[in-house]
């Protein structure tokens, strides 16, 4: 039928490799980022001491206690929760073809905070102090599906939205700020009937913070979003076949419905576990896909890995300058990133006007 | 290659085309016309199964596409909605694209050679490193059938292929599509408002009215009474140049 004798342009081919190495790059940062993240901190510990200890290399135990037993946790849990809400960011704005999705601004974040109080205050599935820990988890899979029974209601009432109005980005970032009100509310009435010392452990706990996750959650949050990360990658070229369009997707034979369901759905299951162990992290699911979009394109072959190991950077950086900008005190990050995505947010919206 | 028999679609329980038949072979432009709203794109819709019919079969070479996998239909039918979206992928990417269908991971060497191929013979090489959110109306459309095209179909269906286009772009279209029929031995069906586009680039038209086909004829077939009773209005059919041309009469 057509002739088969052509040649792939050296231009695409070329074209493809400096995608490949923007997202080499972005890997890249990463291992330099966990690096600076584990040498930053009270005890001044050089990079050195950082790679010995990872290494095995017989670092002394009071370093060893201090890398692999504080800082590699919580460099972690940022690393996982940066890169699974960027991940979950970049597939809502695919799959509901609006370029303001994100588990924040949708309120799905809102919606898993409340399922995760709500679980303990009222399942005991925690138990709450005002000491550094706040709230412990523990029952952590109660908890998590809690917060997610709860984020698929947001998530289905998004849904349910973009399939009768439309999803444009209006409409959507208005569903999402009454959703993100109505759970927040629901959260503010929990903390009406807590006690004082609940009270100020739920507070705190709100804040989005990554030095609470153990080991254990850890594994469950790497495993979930790296598990997640691959089946979105599988989807790339019918995200975005949906890219082009419902009706073109469909002529191209993908199942629009059902890729759209499970993604949001999967997505959510995300969004929920990262946030019933590490509280509410705004902004990054909104502006790392944003920002490589822009770098490499919509090829979500590309946007999605990028993006997960982009996210993972922005969060380790962002909790690492969290955690020195008032120190000795600790920031949470989720101040942080709420003061740099804020901005960006805004500027899409006015760009998006022009 | 295309039959179409006995097909009923409803919506809502409300029903809004009725006993469509018809048969259309390879190398064949068919244009479905009629008024505004009555069902010329839901019929084109029904031939993929993008909506599904309430009864009747659409075979495509005996085998009935209402039976089959989206998957399956994908590799035997292209389709070219009205408005293409424009997102931030090369035309090579958004091309590619349409080999979705035929893969099952990943795009292998072969559908990158297809795609390469396909945006050849339509031209659209100078534009293949372009991305298409910066093209204008007319290529994007180009880009649009391209992908079509690399799904390697044999039967194409195209709505309203030229309705958002200049002049130019109209009868650069129009015969580009001839030239895909002709070349690749395809089927064409294409909803139309256009008669005078239609009458000079189709072989065959379907008149719809109150979602029955009114008329089926070859295109020299059409007479002014037949546009009459479609539309409702009065028409003149001139030959200009050997060129058949409908007027409203005053």
């Amino acid at each position: 039928m057509h002739s088969d004798h052509g040649v792939v342009p050296e231009e695409y081919r070329r074209y493809l490799a400096r995608k490949t190495l923007v997202v080499a790059l972005a890997v890249l940062a990463l291992g330099g980022s966990l690096v600076l993240a584990l040498s930053i901190g009270a005890a001044g510990l050089g990079p050195a001491d950082v790679l010995s200890s990872l290494l095995g290399l017989g670092a002394s135990p009071r370093v060893d206690a201090i890398v692999r037993g504080i800082r590699l946790p919580q460099a972690l849990a940022a690393m996982v929760a940066g890169g699974g809400l960027a991940v979950a960011g970049a597939v809502m704005q695919a799959i509901l073809r609006n370029p303001l999705g994100s588990p924040f601004t949708l309120g799905i974040s809102h919606a898993a905070a409340f399922g995760a109080a709500f679980s303990v205050m009222a399942l005991d599935s925690g138990l709450m102090t005002s000491g550094k820990a706040a709230v412990t988890i523990t029952s952590p899979w109660v908890a998590t599906a809690s917060a997610f029974a709860a984020s698929l209601i947001a998530a289905g009432v998004v849904i349910a939205i973009s399939r009768s109005r439309g999803a444009r980005p209006e409409t959507m970032v208005l569903a999402g700020v009454a959703l993100g009100a109505l759970f927040t509310a629901g959260t503010m009435l929990l903390q009406f009937f807590a006690t004082d010392v609940q009270l100020s452990a739920m507070v705190f706990w709100t804040f989005g913070d990554t030095s609470r996750a153990s080991w254990g959650e850890l594994g469950l949050m790497a495993g979930l979003t790296l598990a997640s990360t691959g089946y979105f990658l599988a989807n790339s070229w019918n995200y975005n076949a949906i890219d082009a369009g419902d009706e073109t997707a469909r002529g191209l034979g993908v199942r629009v419905e059902r890729v759209r369901l499970a993604g949001m759905f999967l997505a959510s299951l995300v969004t929920a576990v990262l946030i019933a162990f590490l509280g509410i992290i705004g902004f990054v699911g909104l502006v790392v896909p944003h920002m490589f979009r822009r770098v490499i394109g919509a090829d979500h072959r590309f946007l999605l890995p990028a993006s997960l190991a982009g996210g993972a950077v922005l969060l380790l950086l962002s909790d690492t300058a969290a955690r020195m900008l008032l120190a000795p005190h600790l920031l949470p990050v989720s101040v942080l990133t709420a003061f740099l995505g804020a901005p960006t947010f805004l500027w899409l919206i006015i760009r998006g006007r022009n | 290659m295309l039959s179409v028999n006995d097909l009923h679609f409803s919506y809502n329980g409300r029903p809004l085309l009725r006993d469509i038949d018809f048969r259309l072979e390879r190398g064949e432009l068919l244009a479905i016309l009629g008024p505004n709203g009555v069902g010329k794109t839901t019929l084109l819709k029904c031939l993929n199964a993008i909506l599904k019919p309430a009864s009747g079969a659409v075979l495509v070479e005996d085998r009935n596409v209402l039976a089959l996998s989206p998957g399956e239909i994908a590799r035997d039918i292209g389709y070219v909605s009205q408005k293409g979206e424009a997102s931030r992928l090369t035309v090579f990417d958004a091309v590619l694209m349409g080999r979705t269908p035929h893969i099952r991971w990943r795009m292998g060497e072969v559908d990158l050679l297809k795609t390469e191929a396909v945006i050849r013979t339509m031209g659209l090489s100078p534009l293949s490193m372009r991305h298409i959110d910066t093209l204008s109306g007319g290529e994007l459309q180009k880009v649009c059938i391209a992908r079509a095209l690399v799904q390697e179909p044999s039967l194409l269906l195209l709505d309203e292929p030229t309705s958002a286009l200049d002049l130019k772009n109209q009868v650069e279209i129009m015969n580009l599509i001839r030239r895909v029929a002709d070349g690749h031995d395809m089927a064409v069906v294409m909803t139309m408002h256009d008669l005078n586009m239609a009458l000079r680039h189709a072989d065959k038209t379907i008149f719809l009215k109150d979602g029955n086909i009114h008329a089926m004829t070859t295109t020299s077939g059409v007479t002014p009474e037949v546009i009459q009773e479609v539309y409702g209005l009065p028409v003149h059919v001139h030959r200009i140049d050997g060129q058949a041309v409908v007027l409203p009469r005053n």
